[in-house]
């Protein structure tokens, strides 16, 4: 995995995956280690996010790697017309490794080919967001003991978003049975279906969000946008339908958990938050752990 | 009286070079554009709306001295699905073959995307061909498909 990018999760197998998964195990007990000390890691952020650039500032803190960059595009020479590539090919001049996240759907992947160093993509518009996914992998494997034969149910926008799709992309290499709930409007596309026929894995999709509750181990929940409605009426009449109450949890089996990419809007109730089955902020940390160990296994370091 | 039918040529014979017929009316500029036949020195003759009696209408261009690798008029195949492809050699048929649409797709179609990285940096989309028959085209950097109905060409 030595110098090799991560722009989907795809570019790593199954098995470099599950080598990521299993080092960051190793970092969640041990997470602070003098051993990037002598590398410096580029943020590039041409858009704000603040859980993904702060888990990865921390994750390289923690490691004591020197940190560089920027956290919008706005007072950077972006915002006086360079280009994507003059802007790599400088920064790849002072950093080992670049963390990017840019709105323009592809720069990653365009960024890893003229960059010297590897490039790690922190979100691409909504193409891809691969460390999301490492991160939501582990934590089921975490959860549940395995990744293997797990009945997972996504929740919510399963059209557009794109946490939803590298999800399950990744998770088709792990005999999963997917639960589908979504407005009709927001069903999962047929493109990320492809992945899940041609391992010959069973989908189930649903509309309403009580019938996959009792038999899911998983339950991943995602935002409804207000925007991807043509017709506001529509909006109205669905928002509360996809709604996680505690009063809802008796029900589910004794591993079920939670999880959700955050932000959360109202799709989960805060009275879930105190419950043994809600892990959306365990989630989030072990965000953290992921990205050390793919940091470290990238620049050679483990 | 000679009772053959002489078949009258619209376009004339050429000795040596290229003949692609069947290319759907419509598509005749893109095939031009697709081939860099305007920037093509030897004759090139072509014809269009001529009659057709499997497609109604049809195109038809002759290239003279010219023969073109098979990746280079599988290009085509995007636009002319049906186009033939007559090799010819003094004046006679020396090769007919069809063209395929190819696995990959470089540098001739716009990525649909007005948000990739390739309709915004210095960079030219290519794309995999995910599905032969409808015309799928998945865009190497932004991962979006581009299909016949939104398909521009550069």
């Amino acid at each position: 995995m030595k110098h090799k990018s991560l722009v989907s999760i795809n570019d790593y197998t199954k098995e470099e995956q599950l080598r990521i998964l299993e080092l960051a195990q190793e970092f969640e007990k041990n997470p602070v280690q003098r051993i990037m000390e002598d590398y410096v890691v580029a943020s590039l952020f041409f858009e704000p996010s603040t859980r993904t650039r702060l888990s990865f500032e921390s994750a390289a803190n923690r490691l004591g790697a020197k940190i560089v960059g920027f956290s919008e595009a706005s007072n950077t020479s972006v915002k006086k017309g360079e280009s994507l590539r003059d802007t790599i090919l400088t920064v790849a001049n002072y950093s080992d490794l670049i963390v990017m996240r840019n709105p323009i759907e592809g720069s990653a992947r365009f960024a890893s080919e003229i960059s010297s160093v590897p490039i790690i993509n922190a979100g691409d518009g909504a193409n891809q967001h691969p460390t999301q996914t490492l991160l939501d992998l582990y934590s089921i494997q975490k959860t549940q003991g395995s990744l293997d034969n797990l009945e997972v149910a996504l929740v919510g926008d399963l059209k557009y978003g794109r946490t939803v799709h590298s999800l399950v992309i990744a998770l088709c290499n792990f005999n999963t049975t997917f639960h589908l709930v979504s407005p009709v409007e927001l069903k999962l596309p047929r493109a990320v279906k492809m992945h899940i026929k041609e391992k010959n894995l069973a989908y189930h999709q649903y509309t309403e969000l009580e019938d996959v509750l009792p038999k899911s181990d998983v339950l991943y929940m995602t935002r409804i946008q207000k925007e991807r409605f043509s017709d506001p009426l529509e909006y109205e009449r669905i928002k509360n339908s996809y709604i996680l109450h505690a009063d809802m949890l008796p029900d589910t089996k004794e591993n079920f958990r939670v999880m959700h990419p955050l932000p959360r809007v109202n799709e989960i109730h805060t009275s879930v938050d105190k419950s043994p089955k809600a892990y959306y902020f365990e989630q989030a940390l072990n965000g953290v752990f992921v990205r050390q160990a793919l940091m470290t296994l990238i620049l050679g370091i483990k | 009286m000679n009772n053959k039918k002489v078949k009258e040529l619209k376009v004339s014979a050429i000795e040596n070079g290229t003949v692609i017929d069947h290319i759907p009316a419509q598509a005749m500029f893109h095939v031009i554009r697709i081939l860099n036949l305007e920037n093509f020195e030897n004759m090139v003759m072509f014809a269009t709306n001529l009659e057709s009696k499997k497609y109604g209408t049809k195109g038809i261009i002759k290239v003279s001295n010219k023969y073109f690798a098979p990746e280079e008029l599988n290009k085509i195949a995007l636009v002319a699905p049906h186009a033939s492809i007559i090799e010819i050699r003094d004046f006679q048929v020396a090769r007919k073959t069809v063209v395929e649409i190819p696995d990959k797709i470089n540098d001739i179609v716009k990525c649909f995307n007005p948000n990739c990285v390739t309709n915004h940096e210095d960079v030219r989309a290519h794309f995999t061909v995910t599905d032969k028959e409808e015309i799928r085209l998945k865009c190497h950097y932004c991962e979006k498909i581009t299909s016949k109905n939104t398909m521009e060409f550069r």
